[in-house]
């Protein structure tokens, strides 16, 4: 047993654990709707936070690439009449492909010239997505066919609910051998610093454009699923306001903490739903958890509460 | 053996001549260092070594090689490492995982195996941290195996950087005013630490401030003044060279 012992096997296993004890509680259908949002939600947050947290590197354009994902499955699968699975992996592997393209420009740019470089991505990709009204419905939308694998459907909200849980945990399985590789060390480094990373032998730029395709390719999957599952797709899944909340849950959650990635997106996916008298002002939601975790918890919720245990516990 | 060869090297930063038509060699096996007063091209001519600057015109050959053109992290490839004047440690990991990251090239850093968690790099990852941890030890750094980087002190931080430029097994190592902000007693530590890496048999590249520690240690030192060639020799005959002595402490004419 001793061979499979890995310090992060416990978060994974606790995780497994919520995942499998949580529709003891969820009462309804409402719930489990919040739930696999928050699921769709996580996987795209952990590959994001490889790029933010790890790598040090910001993206506010990632809606983009969850939305590519999310429109490969709904016209191939509605209008070409694809298998799902076969459409989700095509647009994952064009999402790759794109996004490879970008970084290596995008990626020579630091700091607020990276966000920039990246916001301007992201509205790009919305507009063309609002404009290809052939393809992509326009800003009225599509609908998108159910999701199915080798004619198995998800059919129940509790069925989809499995397959997102299990999903999530492939998901931070993968990332997690990333982090705890010579590949995640190296990320660490660049963010650490870049040219000190270069002289240990690190190819910064390379590990830049990986990092940045690795976690557009979480966000396409994400987004197919996405689609499948709400059965209706508009542009603004692409939107700026996307992007930024996707970069609030990893921030909130915790940099450079799998476990922080997917707790962030709980929080901010559950709290305006939950909280309906909320509803209106979301973004103050928002904004405002923002704030007040840069302020008082700099590290993100899961660093911080983690360093107050071991603290504790010593 | 010449190690390091710089042929007709130049830097032009906008109007400024950071280092104008140098030329020197290294010979394998020995302390070299680099002294000159503040602004004289000393960590120019580092950044010009380890590709961080490219060269406006010239030639930089390693072991025979030409190095001008190689990047950054491909030098660690041919063996050269180096230290920073203002320090660049990695204070988003402990003390271990920046001495890791100095052996980066000789780990397996394979994407997909290392997205699957495979076994072979959860062995790999083991003996890398086990080797980082010897060296830590062998340099003095055993308190710090279990440390942040960012809670060590200045001086720890200064060792735990060596340590990863030693981590990467160089042939040559830059070290760029390594004694720079330490007190006396660390500075003799930092002395006996450069001529245990001669040692190993590693060529030791030195810019340094303090010139005890620089007339003790040195076999070969090069001054440099306004990104040119002062004076080359030993230390005895760097201390008795004239220009050198103007250099330092000003022209005759001034004093009249």
């Amino acid at each position: 047993m001793k061979a499979f012992y890995k310090p992060e096997t416990g978060g994974i296993l606790a995780l497994a654990a919520i995942i499998a004890v949580l529709p003891i509680f969820l009462p309804n259908s409402f719930y489990f709707d919040v739930a696999i949002l928050v699921g769709i939600n996580a996987i795209v947050c952990v590959g994001l936070n490889l790029l933010i947290g790890y790598a040090g590197q910001i993206s506010l354009g990632h809606a983009g690439f969850f939305a590519i994902g999310a429109y490969f499955s709904g016209i191939l699968v509605g209008t070409y009449e694809w298998p799902p699975v076969a459409a989700m992996l095509i647009g994952a592997l064009f999402v790759g492909l794109l996004s490879y393209l970008l970084a290596k420009p995008i990626m020579k740019l630091r700091g607020h010239y990276l966000a920039m470089g990246t916001l301007g991505m992201g509205i790009v990709i919305s507009i063309v997505l609002n404009q290809e009204g052939e393809l992509t419905g326009g800003p009225d939308g599509m609908p998108v066919m159910g999701f199915s694998v080798f004619g198995w459907e998800p059919g129940s909200e509790l069925t989809w609910y499995w397959l997102i849980g299990g999903l999530l945990l492939i998901a931070v399985w993968l990332a997690l051998n990333l982090i705890n590789s010579p590949v995640g060390r190296a990320l660490r480094a660049v963010h650490g610093s870049e040219v000190a990373a270069s002289v240990a032998g690190v190819d910064v730029a390379r590990y830049k454009v990986l990092v940045f395709v690795v976690s557009a390719v979480f966000a396409s999957v994400a987004g197919s699923l996405f689609a499948h599952y709400s059965g209706f797709l508009t542009p603004s899944e692409a939107d700026f306001f996307h992007s930024i909340e996707l970069v609030t849950m990893v921030v909130l959650g915790g940099m450079a903490s799998v476990f922080g990635a997917v707790v962030g997106a709980a929080v901010l996916t559950t709290l305006p739903q939950l909280l309906t008298v909320f509803h209106d002002y979301e973004m103050l939601v928002f904004g405002a958890s923002l704030m007040v975790t840069m302020i008082f918890m700099r590290r993100g919720l899961v660093p911080t509460l983690q360093s107050l245990f071991s603290r504790r516990l010593k | 053996m010449t190690l390091l060869r710089v042929e007709n090297l130049n830097m032009v930063f906008g109007g400024i001549h950071a280092v104008e038509n140098l030329d020197f060699k290294i010979k394998s096996g020995t302390i070299h260092s680099i002294i000159g007063p503040n602004g004289a091209g000393k960590t120019t001519l580092f950044n010009l070594i380890t590709s961080v600057y490219r060269a406006t015109t010239g030639r930089i050959f390693f072991d025979d090689q030409d190095i001008t053109e190689v990047s950054t992290y491909a030098l660690a490839e041919h063996g050269i490492s180096r230290t920073f004047q203002n320090l660049q440690i990695f204070f988003n990991m402990s003390a271990v995982e920046n001495v890791m990251v100095g052996n980066h090239r000789k780990t397996d850093s394979r994407f997909l195996p290392a997205l699957f968690g495979l076994p072979s790099i959860r062995q790999g990852e083991r003996d890398c941290r086990q080797r980082a941890e010897q060296l830590m030890c062998d340099i003095g750094l055993e308190r710090y195996i279990g440390s942040d980087a960012d809670s060590m002190p200045y001086g720890a931080l200064k060792w735990l950087e060596i340590a990863r430029a030693l981590a990467s097994q160089p042939r040559m190592l830059l070290l760029d005013e390594p004694a720079a902000g330490l007190n006396p007693s660390e500075t003799h530590e930092i002395d006996d630490l450069i001529k245990r890496i001669a040692d190993m048999g590693i060529t030791v590249v030195l810019v340094e401030h303090d010139m005890k520690l620089v007339m003790g240690v040195s076999d070969h030192i090069l001054v440099l003044d306004s990104g040119r060639k002062l004076a080359e020799g030993t230390a005895e005959e760097i201390r008795q060279n004239p220009d050198v002595l103007e250099a330092y402490l000003g022209h005759r004419q001034r004093a009249r």
